[in-house]
């Protein structure tokens, strides 16, 4: 069925009884060509662009819980182009134009909202760190303009001008920098992989990976044995559990990231802000709600909650830079497994098991990336040739330190990215 | 309208409070809904997507109708429930979500559009024109949602956080929670309890019932005024329990000032309370919840409880003529305190077929309420009877679907409920909150004699956990209140009949939902957006998922409940960060040369959490290029002094200390002689340079190391971790100093003579030489030389101890002015070291090796040292990494901003083509010329190499040519002299 | 969240910071597997997972702690100096 405003002003003339499921519910096939574990954003995705670019269809989607009930669920909902680093540039690059296409392509309204997104920088090294990135961008045929304290001031007239810890000294604008509604991204990758015949398998845990002579040839599941010719693992923050499964360690360390939001409030932030001292980041959603978030709690945990320290560190970052937003109050939060890597950039890669794929790692940055990745990864899947925006997301790069792409210069420490 | 008699109100005083300009009055005692219902305002607000109109719907922080703007101008507040809000005289509060007013809304418009707004509707069109969603769709979208409007100003507001410890946190005070903590403290335990209202009872502030044979409120004073008197007790009342969080760690608000007029300078508006508890009592309650009828949503339909409250607490009537529709015993009360209160009740419907009634009403077993009617007020209620439909006249109606219990806290931590079929509810997992033990209503037990034996039984336990003797149990006598409750959710019919009132989500909606594939428990939430609303959906969630469990043919228990985290209650941003507003979010960091820096109208700039002084502008002197030429002059042709305190100071002792440097630098430092000082290079485990700094050896088993500003806490942290893990045997002990010491730069060819002068003694070469370092006595104070150099020149830095530093700077600034010289800032310290093409973190930015700095010399073959083995991948020593030249512009256009790329002469600017990025760049007085640093690919092999440099951002294109990174006395001569 | 120092007592989370995972670093100047090891690969358990800690914000004693990533529980607390890996 194809989504239109037609079609609901006919179902509302007609009761609503015309819709109909947004994807199947099938059950497990014995055997599929591919299986990928993991139905959320990215995993979704993967499903999507195999049936849409490549004609792949016997493939199914393996989901523990529901569908986009991880990260692509939980998350400020930012999307963006905005890296230094090459390897990062053109993948993010290539992303932002799928966004740039989406709803089109989906049939699906998930809001993607070319709102803008400023970076503001708070000293001269600063600056000159944010003038570099902007000319990467620009660089890459991204857009990026360098604001003084007068050109964010017209933009975003209610932040702390005279009295904020860290003075504003400008910004990078980066306008088709924006927002999406995220749940409706997992929901339209799947309706549109659904309908295109793959299946999403929900409620289906994957408790082994079965190998052979060095090969891949199936998942053990909680619904039984499932055969397969290529297995992705495309589990975020879980990456590490699966990956055991084939006995494979991986470079990643999950980690919590809280995320919060208020109660709806008439539109008031019109653009996403980001704060880098405070660690600091916000914009509003198209229902009213403050969406903002922070830096990782710090420390390993699986438990998809938070503390108070790292809590509070936010909203203070909020007071300091945007003391309007005192009254408004918080109604949710929540905390996400990030999969982190040594250098904060992602792993799309082959492993050393014939058949046995990778994607993962996209630290706290995953959430702008799910259609490029998608779209990486099922190149991967279909050619076994790492698609062009993607070449730099080797797993072996840590091994031998070619092409790191450490955009916060912090290390080979999982934790600091 | 307001009862002759009765209530917790004070009667003898008014308190005047405005409504959308109204002046109305109520009494002390009211919260903001009790007086709006005591002045017959029955529409207080618009629902959220329909706009329709609202009336007060629950009498505490679970409403989703009454919310309201609270004041003007800054201080205004939106979203505030009436319902939690006392009254005080000169409240002004104002209805939201409505255009032109309360009773006209235009976009009330969007009720009779219904149809086509369904749930996710919005998910199915907006999608053409493509470009449109920006600027056509989303804005309206935009402008239609929300519900209050913040003001756009700074929050003027005061707010706190504070920290408390006790033996035992009691959440509640109602009938069980105030007899938890009364075992408790009688028992000695250190209690904190904990009421959300404004004074203790809970429940029993509404309900008219006997304890000990005497009124309810009597035992409550009694107890309250015995827990008060105890030392070991204190009662935190209007504090919400917000959040657990791990290890006895909670969350709480306490509302101090919302209570009376803003008093600013007097009272903060909230604190954040952070509460650590060895063990923890909840004893939070029970939370009414409705049921689903066609237009339920109605002015005029309350939950009965609430209505209970209203009447027995507030002397207020809802109506004239009230009907009560319920499917347990409970809702029988709400008849019964009308009838005694002397409302006209048209009606006693209960939904529970073989039902019995004891009281003289009109009484429906077996019936339901099909639907209402009355839109700015209820007019007509419709029942579903066994001998068919009545229409009753009624101006409200009592509606209790059961009591769901408060467990959210005990899903904090991940505990998941399990539904209970007797009680028709979820019940909270046993164990859930390590420490923490259920009592009352909120573990499902309803009766009040049960729930002060569950109180004191809750108490009991942790006692003993806490190691603490119980005393004898001393239970008064209550009440045994029958329950009863039968399954009713919503009632089947052909309109609308709404679940979640905040977000305007219908049965409709969930079944939709759920034939769209939204099967899943979350997904419907996240499709239908119920329990997303301020009010967190504490009415609306079970009868929403009980909807979706029939929609899907599953029971409660398979369907499952959607997740409860923290906050329990929506928390202020302002009470969340109290403190950080302002210069508040960090400490600030300041040298003992501040004061005087600012006395010489130096512009003070950040350094991470210091402050350090960009120039000192001289008379005359328009822009800062003027003063910072100068003050490089100063240091090249005379003297000049900078405060570098800042900078990271290590100390370092032990036999193994110089071992331990072996270790964490990447050259060698057991070879450095007493008396001498070297620069040293840092690597991060992974290969890559974490920081660089001098260390001097000032005694046998005695080092001083110096870092970088920006890496301090950093290197310091590194280096704790080096000790203690990876050398934790051998002898080395390491503290900051940074605080400690006042240490000021004094560089240029007059720095030895101003020093001489002051120290009354020989510096020359041969008692200090170039990276030679000695104790010394400035003015009787014992400090430390040390000849180091980040300019170039014949260059020291003098150490005192931080009281001396105010003092010493003022005295160097005074002689270096004598000389022709002065004080240097910032700005002339970072020309003077790109000149010598000297590094700081613009250059050490975390992704460079020593390989790209061109100091790999520095990387000791002779000994392991921490990153030695990662910085031998083939990565980080590739030939095409980018390496740190120089660059001097070449044809008229001078301007390398840092941030700008290079490009070969004839290539596109664009990312495939980058050679590299410049890092630094400045006007260097001394050469007449810009000059520039940067990382180019294979840099070294490149000199002579014409480049453009583009920097797209500035519209800057310019050509330069590649050099060496030191722009002035390569053979550094000056600095030896 | 709190932890006990071994020298402090009972302390907010907020005093301490993580470290990483309690991993044996290999001796030896060459680059290899098990620098590779050391340096990138976790075994990131759902479950206990020996850590360091720093109580930063107190004694500046590096410690060794053992932890459900789980739950959060807390096992053991001690001091890393001498514990070994």
């Amino acid at each position: 069925m194809r989504f239109s405003g037609l079609r609901v002003l006919k179902e509302g003339l007609t009761g609503n009884r015309g819709w109909g499921p947004h994807w199947r519910d099938p059950a497990p096939k014995p055997a599929y060509d591919i299986v990928i574990i993991g139905g959320g954003g990215h995993g979704l995705a993967t499903a999507f662009y195999l049936a849409k670019e490549h004609g792949l269809t016997n493939v199914a989607v393996l989901e523990k819980g529901y569908l986009g009930g991880g990260n692509v669920g939980r998350n400020t909902t930012i999307v963006r182009a905005n890296y230094v680093l090459p390897g990062n540039s053109e993948f993010y690059s290539h992303s932002l134009k799928l966004w740039e296409g989406l709803e089109a392509e989906l049939n699906y309204n998930v809001m993607h909202s070319q709102r803008g997104l400023i970076n503001l920088f708070h000293s001269d090294g600063q600056r000159d760190a944010a003038a570099r990135r902007g000319n990467a961008m620009i660089n890459q045929g991204d857009d990026a303009e360098l604001l003084d304290r007068e050109g964010v001031r017209r933009l975003l007239p209610y932040l702390d001008y005279d009295q904020a810890r860290f003075p504003i000294h400008g910004g990078l604008y980066h306008r088709r920098g924006g927002t999406a509604r995220h749940d409706a991204v997992a929901w339209g990758f799947a309706r549109g992989a659904s309908t295109r015949g793959v299946d999403l398998i929900q409620n289906c845990e994957v408790t082994g990976i079965d190998t052979s002579g060095g090969k891949v040839t199936g998942v053990q599941t909680t619904r039984g044995m499932i055969r397969a010719r290529k297995v992705a693992i495309v589990t975020a923050g879980r990456s590490g559990q699966v990956a055991a499964m084939a006995g494979l360690r991986l470079p990643i360390e999950s980690h919590i990231l809280q995320a919060f939001v208020t109660e709806g409030l008439k539109p008031v932030i019109d653009n996403v802000v980001t704060f880098g001292m405070g660690h600091f980041y916000i914009s509003q959603s198209d229902k009213g709600g403050l969406v903002f978030g922070g830096d990782l709690d710090f420390y390993p945990s699986y438990a998809q909650r938070g503390n108070l320290p790292t809590a509070e560190h936010v909203m203070e970052a909020g007071m300091t830079l945007m003391p309007m937003i005192g009254k408004a109050r918080v109604l949710r939060s929540w905390g996400g497994i990030m999969d982190m890597t040594p250098d904060g950039s992602p792993i799309i890669d082959r492993t050393h098991i014939e058949g046995l794929y990778l994607d993962c790692g996209w630290c706290y940055g995953g959430f702008k990336a799910v259609p490029g990745s998608g779209y990486a990864l099922a190149h991967l899947l279909a050619t076994d040739r790492p698609h062009d925006s993607a070449r730099g997301f080797r797993l072996e790069r840590f091994r031998d330190g070619v092409g790191l792409m450490d955009e916060e210069g912090t290390g080979a420490q999982h934790v600091t990215h | 309208m307001r009862l002759s008699k009765g209530g917790r109100i004070d009667r003898s005083r008014a308190v005047s409070f405005s409504f959308d300009g109204r002046v109305l009055s109520g009494h002390p005692g009211d919260t903001l809904a009790s007086a709006l219902l005591a002045s017959g305002q029955k529409v207080v607000g618009r629902s959220f997507k329909y706009h329709r109109p609202r009336g007060v719907f629950s009498a505490g922080s679970e409403e989703p109708n009454a919310l309201v703007t609270l004041g003007a101008g800054a201080r205004a507040e939106p979203n505030v429930r009436a319902t939690m809000q006392e009254l005080f005289d000169g409240l002004e509060a104002r209805s939201q979500n409505c255009w032109p007013s309360l009773d006209w809304d235009l976009l009330e418009v969007n009720d009779l559009f219904a149809d086509f707004l369904g749930a996710g509707f919005y998910y199915k069109t907006f999608m053409w024109p493509r470009k449109a969603w920006e600027w056509l769709y989303e804005p309206v979208i935009r402008r239609a949602a929300g519900l209050g409007a913040l003001s756009g100003q700074a929050d003027p507001d005061p707010n706190e956080k504070a920290f408390a410890h006790c033996d035992l946190l009691v959440i509640g005070a109602g009938p069980a929670g105030l007899m938890a903590a009364l075992q408790a403290g009688r028992a000695g335990a250190d209690v904190i309890l904990c009421d959300e209202d404004r004074e203790p009872g809970g429940r029993l502030l509404s309900e008219v019932e006997e304890i000990a044979g005497a009124p309810a409120m009597d035992w409550v004073a009694a107890t309250v005024a015995e827990l008060t008197a105890m030392e070991n007790v204190r009662i935190m009342t209007r504090t919400t329990v917000t959040g657990v969080y791990d290890h006895g760690t909670f969350g709480a608000l306490e509302r101090v000032g919302r209570h009376q007029r803003h008093r600013p300078g007097v009272l903060p508006v909230d604190c954040f309370w952070r509460i650590v508890a060895k063990a923890s009592v909840l004893a939070a309650g029970a939370i009414e919840r409705p049921v689903a009828f066609q237009d339920n949503d109605r002015p005029g339909v309350m939950m009965a409880g609430a209505m209970r409250s209203y009447l027995n607490r507030y002397a207020v009537a809802p109506g004239d003529a009230v009907t009560v529709f319920g499917n347990n015993d409970d809702a029988h009360r709400t008849a019964r305190d009308l009838q005694a209160a002397g409302v006209h009740v048209t009606a006693l419907v209960d939904a529970r077929p073989g039902a019995t009634c004891a009281l003289d009403l009109p009484f429906h077993p077996g019936a339901v309420v099909s639907r209402v009617s009355g839109r700015m007020g209820l007019e007509t209620v419709s029942l579903r009877t066994a001998s068919g439909e009545v229409k009753l006249q009624s101006d409200a109606l009592a509606v209790s679907g059961g009591w769901n219990p408060s467990l959210h806290l005990t899903c904090h931590l991940n505990g998941r409920p399990s539904w209970n079929d007797e009680l028709a509810a979820f019940l909270p997992q046993p164990g859930a909150v390590p420490g923490m033990q259920v009592a009352g209503a909120a573990g499902g037990v309803f009766a009040t004699d049960a729930c002060l034996a569950s109180g004191a039984e809750a108490a009991g336990c942790a006692l003993a956990e806490l190691g603490l003797t119980a005393p004898p149990l001393d239970l008064p006598q209550a009440e045994a209140q029958g329950y009863g409750i039968a399954e009713l959710w919503a009632v089947p019919g052909r309109g609308r009949a709404w679940l979640d009132l905040a977000n305007d989500v219908t049965v409709k909606d969930v079944r939709l939902a759920a034939s769209e594939n939204f099967r899943s428990v979350e997904h419907m939430k996240r499709y239908t957006t119920q329990g997303m609303a301020p009010d967190q959906g504490k009415t609306s969630n079970l009868g929403a998922m009980a909807v979706l469990a029939d929609a899907t043919g599953r029971d409660m228990a398979a369907t499952g409940i959607t997740t409860y985290r923290p906050p329990f209650v929506p928390l202020p941003i302002a009470a969340l960060g109290a403190g950080g507003k302002g210069r508040g979010f960090a400490p600030e960091r300041l040298t003992t040369s501040h004061a005087q820096s600012l006395a010489m109208s130096a512009p003070m700039i950040e350094a991470g959490l210091w402050y350090r002084p960009s120039y000192f502008p001289r008379p005359g002197e328009k822009v800062w290029r003027q003063s910072c030429d100068r003050e490089v002059g100063h240091v090249r042709q005379a003297v000049g002094v900078a405060d570098v305190s800042t900078l990271g100071k290590i100390d370092l002792q032990g036999a193994d200390a110089g071992r331990f440097l072996d270790f964490v630098y990447a050259n060698k430092f057991s070879t450095l002689a007493e008396g001498r000082v070297r620069y040293g290079l840092m690597l991060r485990e992974d290969g890559h340079v974490m920081d660089d700094g001098t260390t001097a050896r000032i005694g046998p088993e005695h080092y001083v190391m110096t870092t970088t500003t920006a890496a301090a806490g950093e290197v310091m942290g590194h280096l704790e971790f080096a000790a203690q893990v990876l050398r934790p045997d051998w002898d080395v002990r390491l503290i900051s100093v940074t605080e400690q010491w006042a240490q000021f730069a004094v560089a240029g060819p007059q720095s030895r003579a101003l020093l001489e002068e002051l120290l009354g003694r020989d510096l020359s070469t041969a008692v200090l030489p170039f990276m030679g370092c000695m104790p010394v006595t400035v003015g009787g104070i014992e400090g430390r030389l040390f000849r180091i150099s980040f300019s170039g020149e014949l260059a020291y830095e003098l150490a005192v101890p931080s009281r001396y530093g105010e003092s010493l700077f003022a005295t160097l600034v005074e002689r270096a002015e004598a000389r022709g010289g002065g004080a240097y800032g910032m700005e002339a310290l970072n020309v003077l070291r790109i000149e010598k093409g000297l590094l700081t973190h613009a250059e050490l930015h975390g992704r460079t090796t020593a390989y790209d700095l061109g100091l790999e010399r520095m990387m000791s073959p002779s000994k392991s040292f921490i990153g030695k083995a990662a910085a031998t991948r083939a990565g980080l020593v590739a030939e095409d990494r980018e390496r740190l030249v120089g660059l001097r512009p070449l044809g008229a256009s001078k301007m390398i901003l840092p941030g700008a790329f290079l490009f070969e002469e004839a290539a596109e600017p664009v990312r495939v083509n980058a050679q590299g990025y410049v890092t630094s760049s400045c006007y260097s007085p001394t050469l007449g010329d810009t000059l520039a640093l940067a990382f180019l690919k294979g840099g070294p092999e490149r000199m002579g190499e014409r480049l453009r440099v583009v920097d797209h951002l500035r519209e800057a294109v310019t050509l330069c040519e590649v050099c060496e990174p030191c722009f002035l006395d390569p053979e550094g001569e000056r600095t030896r002299g | 969240m709190r932890m006990t120092c071994p020298l402090c007592g009972a302390r907010d989370l907020r005093e301490f910071t993580f470290r990483g995972a309690a991993l044996a670093r290999p001796e030896g100047d060459d680059w290899n597997e098990a620098w590779h090891d050391y340096v990138h690969l976790r075994d990131n358990p759902a479950g206990e997972s020996r850590e360091y800690w720093a109580h930063r914000a107190g004694c500046g004693a590096v410690l060794l702690v053992s932890r459900d990533t789980r739950t959060h529980e807390v096992f053991s607390v001690g001091l890393a100096r001498g514990a070994g890996a």
